[in-house]
């Protein structure tokens, strides 16, 4: 039997061998027209895409993530990338890791329901150490919920979804603003530590229309994946430096790029019966994180000057620092020391700044739009040293300002 | 200064829309400005809320609590918000829409017939857009060139007259409004 020759050619769908310049980059700020925009979260995080060069998005659509999807069809025509729309979740993460694999900087949007479906392969992605983008636009869950309202219900699912032993990185913007600026870190990290990058937004801001300006090319940085520094013959997928990120080579190019989400050894050919290959690879795979956790991790700290105690210090995160800042200001209106630590990057967790908000405080108050997630990462790195009082609400609204003072005042 | 201007209807109405040309007004004006949302599955029909905060200088917390304006063009969210406005706002509603059975507890309250003005223009579609020049004209919360601008950059060719027309009408029709309130205060 014969089998027939394929007529497309996967590998020359995409080709990305030449990098992405200040021309690509300005190419994609003419298809998005003006440099001032008043958009959805949801619409800056595919506008951030492009700019980072993402030219390979696959998703299946899914409120409140869909505008995603919907304008990556739009756009990705007009700048020579793919868009495709899957027909589910699991075969668009499928789709970005393959894409990935082949050169591509690659992404793909969903909400809670959507984000399940993708945790296998999720896990097949940080095994495999595949750079992807994975946009969670979270509403309220458990199951398909509140399609239409926000929550921060896949915090801890971001990091455990998958099973076995990995890390992740996942950031969370709570501005419009910030949707486009840390889909371009997410990109840089994904490419830059082998990893997929979750950005955890929500519906609130996913559908919340703001004013955002796209950044200049100077104004960025935009990290790629490392090339092979060896020849063919000697290139070995998993073959890692002192930094623990190996090369990547994408297929079709001739390199040996065997990959596997069993264990496997630095050819990339598993080897699923030795202790230490797999204590090697694994440790590898969450040290190349934790030993960069000071590199990786991004905090925002607005603490209150003196070598007194605060009152209290509260620690925010995505769309509920919106209504901490408001907080902030009100309370030290009234004459009220307060601390307030944003955390930007859910995952890593910053530890250290846990810990240094803890010293300056009494009591840390953590308001979240779930029923206590980020309080168990605090209380891990607090270890009793102080008060901690959560505060949970659960049902799509946020925090009102007065909610959080009112807990505050206790 | 921070401006809370919400919007209710029903889905279907384009308050959304209105909106989001508002908000595209307010920062063509240079300002800062969120526009959020809330609406049922349906495409028509429930009820529909939009909100726009338009401030001058970056906005925290991104929800309506007390409106400074509210505009109403249905019944049903007349009466669910009337009460949710502070004491010096400003509330305007559709008259052929809406019964001011309760007296809002606002600094000026103008009834203006959107609807029969949108019908008189051909197509009912355009109230939302006569209550955008009507509430610019009032309230002056974005300019009237940008505003203009917006919905010029709004709509296709095929609608962008009628819905200019629109919004001048209801600018016309908040101007003399406010006139009159102003000769009434005296």
């Amino acid at each position: 039997m014969k089998s027939e020759k394929p007529n497309i050619d996967v590998t020359s769908a995409y080709k990305p061998t030449r990098p992405f310049t200040e021309e690509d980059f300005n190419r994609v700020k003419r298809v998005l027209g003006k440099n001032v925009l008043f958009v959805q979260g949801d619409i800056a995080i595919a506008y951030g895409a492009l700019l980072a060069g993402c030219r390979f998005f696959a998703g299946y659509p899914i409120t409140p993530a869909t505008e995603t999807a919907e304008m990556m069809s739009h756009l990705m025509p007009k700048i020579g990338g793919i868009c495709v729309q899957m027909e589910d979740e699991i075969a668009s993460i499928g789709a970005i890791i393959g894409a990935s694999r082949c050169g591509a900087k690659a992404m793909t949007a969903t909400s809670g329901p959507g984000f399940s479906l993708m945790q296998e392969n999720i896990g097949y992605a940080a095994m495999t150490e595949t750079p992807c983008v994975i946009v969670d636009v979270q509403r309220s869950g458990p199951s398909t919920g509140q399609p239409t309202e926000g929550a921060q219900g896949d915090i801890m699912q971001a990091k455990w979804g998958s099973h076995g032993d990995y890390e992740i990185i996942a950031l969370s913007p709570s501005t419009a603003q910030e949707c486009l600026d840390f889909t371009i870190d997410a990109f840089n990290l994904a490419e830059y530590y082998g990893v997929p990058v979750i950005l955890l937004t929500d519906g609130i801001i996913g559908h919340m229309r703001e004013k955002v300006v796209l950044p200049d090319f100077k104004d960025i940085d935009l990290a790629r994946r490392k090339e092979p520094s060896r020849p063919k013959g000697e290139f070995q997928p998993y073959t890692a430096d002192g930094s623990q990120i190996p090369e990547m080579a994408k297929f079709g190019t001739g390199f040996h790029t065997y990959i596997t989400g069993l264990t496997h050894t630095e050819s990339g050919y598993p080897c699923t019966d030795s202790q230490p290959d797999h204590d090697r690879l694994v440790k590898r795979l969450c040290n190349k994180i934790r030993d960069n956790r000071d590199m990786i991790c991004r905090v925002e700290r607005d603490y209150t000057d003196g070598d007194d105690k605060s009152a209290v210090g509260i620690i925010s995160y995505g769309v509920t620092s919106r209504s901490v800042y408001n907080v902030v200001k009100k309370m030290r209106r009234d004459g009220i020391n307060v601390d307030h630590l944003r955390i930007i990057t859910n995952w890593p967790f910053p530890e250290k700044d846990v810990a240094e908000l803890a010293q300056r405080t009494g009591r840390i108050i953590i308001p979240e739009l779930n029923l206590g997630q980020v309080y168990h990462s605090v209380r891990e790195v607090i270890g009793g040293k102080c008060d901690i009082v959560p505060l949970w609400k659960t049902g799509g609204q946020i925090f009102s300002p007065d909610e959080i003072i009112e807990a505050v005042k206790g | 200064m921070r401006t809370e201007i919400r919007l209710v209807a029903t889905g279907g109405q384009g308050m959304i829309r209105a909106g989001v040309i508002l908000g595209e007004a307010a920062i063509a004006d240079g300002m800062s400005a969120v526009q959020t949302q809330s609406y049922g599955p349906e495409s028509r029909g429930g009820a529909a809320k939009a909100e726009v905060i338009i401030a001058d200088e970056a906005i925290d917390y991104p929800m309506v609590i007390k409106a400074d304006c509210l505009v109403a063009l249905s019944q049903p969210g007349y009466d669910k918000y009337a009460s949710e406005i502070k004491p010096d706002s400003t509330v305007i509603v559709d008259e052929d829409l809406v019964e001011v059975n309760t007296p809002p507890d606002a600094a000026a309250l103008y009834r203006l017939p959107f609807s029969t003005t949108a019908d008189a223009l051909g197509n009912r579609v355009v109230a939302n857009i006569i209550m955008l020049g009507s509430l610019c004209a009032i309230t002056e919360a974005a300019s009237k060139d940008n505003m203009v601008k917006a919905v010029e950059s709004s709509f296709s060719e095929r609608f962008r007259e009628l819905n200019l027309k629109a919004f001048a009408e209801g600018y016309r029709i908040g101007r003399e409004a406010c006139e009159k309130a102003q000769q009434g205060g005296k």
